[in-house]
């Protein structure tokens, strides 16, 4: 009987602190911002509630990095969470910015569908939804107000394009095998680099250009080291790589060498994204071109939610800046890599 | 007529089923990749799907071992991914602070250091599990999420890059030429091995998993006993995050050893090891990481498409687990009383055990 009563007491007394740490968390945050807010514009604080994909890559450390100090200097109160590509982590994390009545959301989806009922649950509360980087495919547009981010179908285009540059460059002649390292099953930037990509092959390159093997690398080195190992073993004549990011292409650039092989020369390598690792890459030429993916959208996310805030109406589909890079700019843009 | 004995002993093996599996998994792989079976030299070390598979399989072999044990005095152990997080992301976030990141000294205190985080996990492990009267799910899913978060405070979030060549042997560097790795988890087995066999101490690991209190009263310290087979399940885990990140030269704390630790119960379960603890067996465990590399490898090489991967990889898992259960095999295939047998040894071990608690407590001291 005491033990239980000494349990309920402490339990109680556990809550009563949680609570009191809550508020004076709250306070802290709030007058911190008020000072940084008189300097931004002053009137009312906005807080913004950011539901992270993970960390998966340095991509996307340099995304969160960007979204963070872009708060930070715009004066919004940060709620960031990290969902660790988990679809439920971040509907929960959406769920606990509804529950707490942030003024704006922004998230990364981790995959394309199955937002609906939490957003419904969003837009009931009269939260405006802004996506961040990947998009989702809902029956209703009214669930969120805009997208920013990349155009992943477009990057997958300017690969395609990108590897014409590279086989002419090489002068090379005949079949074009490719493999292609696929991103996360099911994820937008994976299904959509595909796609983009394949536009490309279907309308030019009908006859001369084929993917022989494709396979998930789930966006790791590992995933991508492992794939490409058993891709040199089944289609040992592959001759172009095109990975769906940086870290796969450095992975399988590990096991194209242990087969025996030059990554840059007996295969040619595209990938996507543009981290500072396939930067270094490149300049050692290994990697042959790199089509890039601009994570640094957080100063363009603090205006768009500035303006969200303010009932503003604006685009539906904001895109990020970004650019292509071959070997010959690689060595001149390492220095400028931020992530 | 005289095959007939022989043929029955072997089924009734219990590394038989098993190795069944791989062979007809490997086989598989023949019509679609014709010269699957071929090894050749490249730059002076071997080269082939074969040496992929063992390369790549290294360290769920590990992992699954060190899981075996714990399975086998009646527990589980869920921390390992985090453990092989976090092993790696320290000893590669120590090695890029260096400034000679290829010396000697530099990457063995690397490792090191990386080992003591993983026992540290383990002691943690073991304690709750021995000490406080945790449940072993509970008390390792502390460090199976938290760990994670560890490791990538430890990398800061990012990928670590290193450049260091000695550290690089240990999971992606060769030696004889053959992967260093095949030598460092051959080593680790026949450890092992001999621990558990040559000494009583399976017996006593066996006994503590069959029933502990009755170990206890015949004076095994089943406690100590536990605590010991967390750390080395975490010792072990922390091989593999080293050889993880050598791999690929390079430390990821979000998605090094994700889901592994699944992938080594599920190792386990196919080497014939019971999930209730008291009987286990090495040998099957070797051969249950090499069928589930083998399946992945296999996944890759006959280009199933990525939507079903995980579909394939579901009903082969599916088919093996029921191929190995005598009760499904006596319905499909008819015949015999399969199991029977089994259910003698079951009863036989412990009894053994409680026959001889002088024999047993002498071992202990040594």
């Amino acid at each position: 009987m005491l033990n239980r009563r000494n349990f309920l007491t402490a339990a109680v007394g556990v809550a009563v602190a949680g609570g009191l740490a809550a508020c004076a968390k709250e306070d802290d945050s709030s007058s911190g911002s008020s000072d940084s807010g008189n300097g931004g514009g002053g009137g009312k604080k906005i807080t913004l509630g950011f539901a992270q994909v993970g960390s998966e890559s340095g991509w996307r450390t340099a995304n969160t990095k960007s979204v963070k100090e872009a708060a930070k200097e715009a004066g919004y109160t940060l709620k960031f969470s990290d969902a660790q590509q988990k679809q439920e982590n971040q509907i929960s994390a959406i769920r606990s910015y509804i529950a707490q009545k942030v003024d704006v959301i922004a998230f990364s989806p981790v995959v394309v569908t199955g937002w609906d009922a939490v957003l419904k649950e969003a837009k009931t509360a009269k939260i405006p939804v802004i996506l961040t980087d990947r998009s989702i495919e809902t029956s209703d547009d009214s669930l969120y107000v805009s997208f920013i981010g990349s155009d992943f179908i477009d990057e997958g285009r300017r690969a395609g394009r990108m590897l014409e540059t590279v086989l002419k460059k090489a002068g090379h002649k005949g079949a074009v095998k490719i493999a292609q390292l696929e991103g996360t099953t099911g994820a937008a930037p994976a299904l959509e680099r595909a796609k983009g990509f394949k536009e490309v092959m279907d309308a030019d390159h009908k006859d001369d250009w084929k993917i022989v093997v494709s396979q998930t690398g789930d966006f790791t080195r590992a995933g991508g080291k492992q794939v490409m190992a058993a891709f040199l073993q089944s289609d040992p004549d592959i001759n172009v790589l095109y990975a769906h990011n940086d870290d796969m292409a450095l992975g399988a650039i590990q096991s194209i060498e242990a087969a025996g092989k030059k990554p840059g020369k007996d295969i040619l390598i595209i990938s996507v994204d543009g981290v500072k690792d396939g930067f270094v890459a490149m300049s050692e030429g290994k990697i042959n071109g790199i089509v890039e993916c601009n994570p640094l959208l957080g100063p363009q996310l603090m205006d768009l939610v500035k303006k969200v805030d303010a009932g503003e109406t604006v685009e539906r589909r904001i895109k990020t800046k970004e650019g292509d890079f071959l070997q010959e700019q690689a060595k001149d843009a390492l220095p400028t890599r931020k992530y | 007529m005289t095959t007939t004995p022989r043929w029955r002993a072997l089924t009734h093996h219990h590394l038989f089923w098993p190795v069944a599996v791989l062979v007809v998994l490997l086989l598989v792989n023949v019509p679609f990749t014709p010269d699957f079976f071929s090894v050749r030299m490249t730059d002076g070390h071997l080269y082939g799907s074969l040496v992929s598979i063992v390369l790549f399989g290294s360290p769920l072999i590990l992992v699954a071992v060190g899981m075996t044990l714990v399975i086998a005095t009646g527990g589980i152990d869920l921390s390992v991914g985090a453990v092989v997080a976090i092993t790696g992301a320290l000893a590669c976030s120590y090695l890029s602070d260096q400034a000679d990141q290829a010396a000697v000294s530099g990457v063995l205190l690397a490792m090191g250091l990386g080992l003591l985080a993983a026992v540290v996990c383990g002691l943690w492990n073991g304690f709750l599990v021995a000490r406080m009267g945790i449940q072993p799910i509970i008390a390792t899913l502390i460090i199976m999420v938290a760990g994670r978060g560890v490791a990538q405070l430890i990398t800061d979030g990012q990928i670590i890059t290193v450049n260091s060549e000695p550290y690089k042997l240990i999971g992606g560097g060769y030696w004889l030429t053959l992967p260093f790795s095949i030598f460092v988890v051959a080593v680790v087995v026949a450890v092992t091995v001999v621990l558990t066999r040559r000494t009583a101490l399976g017996l006593l690991v066996e006994s503590v998993g069959g029933n502990a209190e009755a170990s206890r009263l015949v004076g095994i310290r089943s406690r100590r006993i536990k605590i010991m087979v967390y750390v080395f399940c975490a010792l072990c885990a922390g091989i593999a995050g080293l050889m993880i990140s050598s791999n690929t030269s390079a430390a990821d704390g979000n998605n090094a050893g994700l889901w592994i630790e699944l992938d080594a119960i599920l190792a386990v379960v196919i080497g014939g090891t019971s999930l209730l603890g008291g009987r286990f067996s090495i040998g099957g465990t070797v051969v249950g990481a090499l069928v589930i590399q083998t399946l992945t490898t296999t996944i890759y090489t006959i280009g199933v498409p990525t939507q079903t991967n995980l579909v394939f990889k579901a009903a082969v898992v599916i088919i093996v687990c029921l191929m190995q259960s005598p009760k499904f095999r006596a319905k499909v295939f008819g015949g015999g009383r399969f199991g029977g047998k089994r259910g003698a040894h079951q009863v036989a071990a412990p009894a053994d055990t409680a026959a001889e608690p002088g024999t047993v407590r002498k071992m202990e001291v040594s």
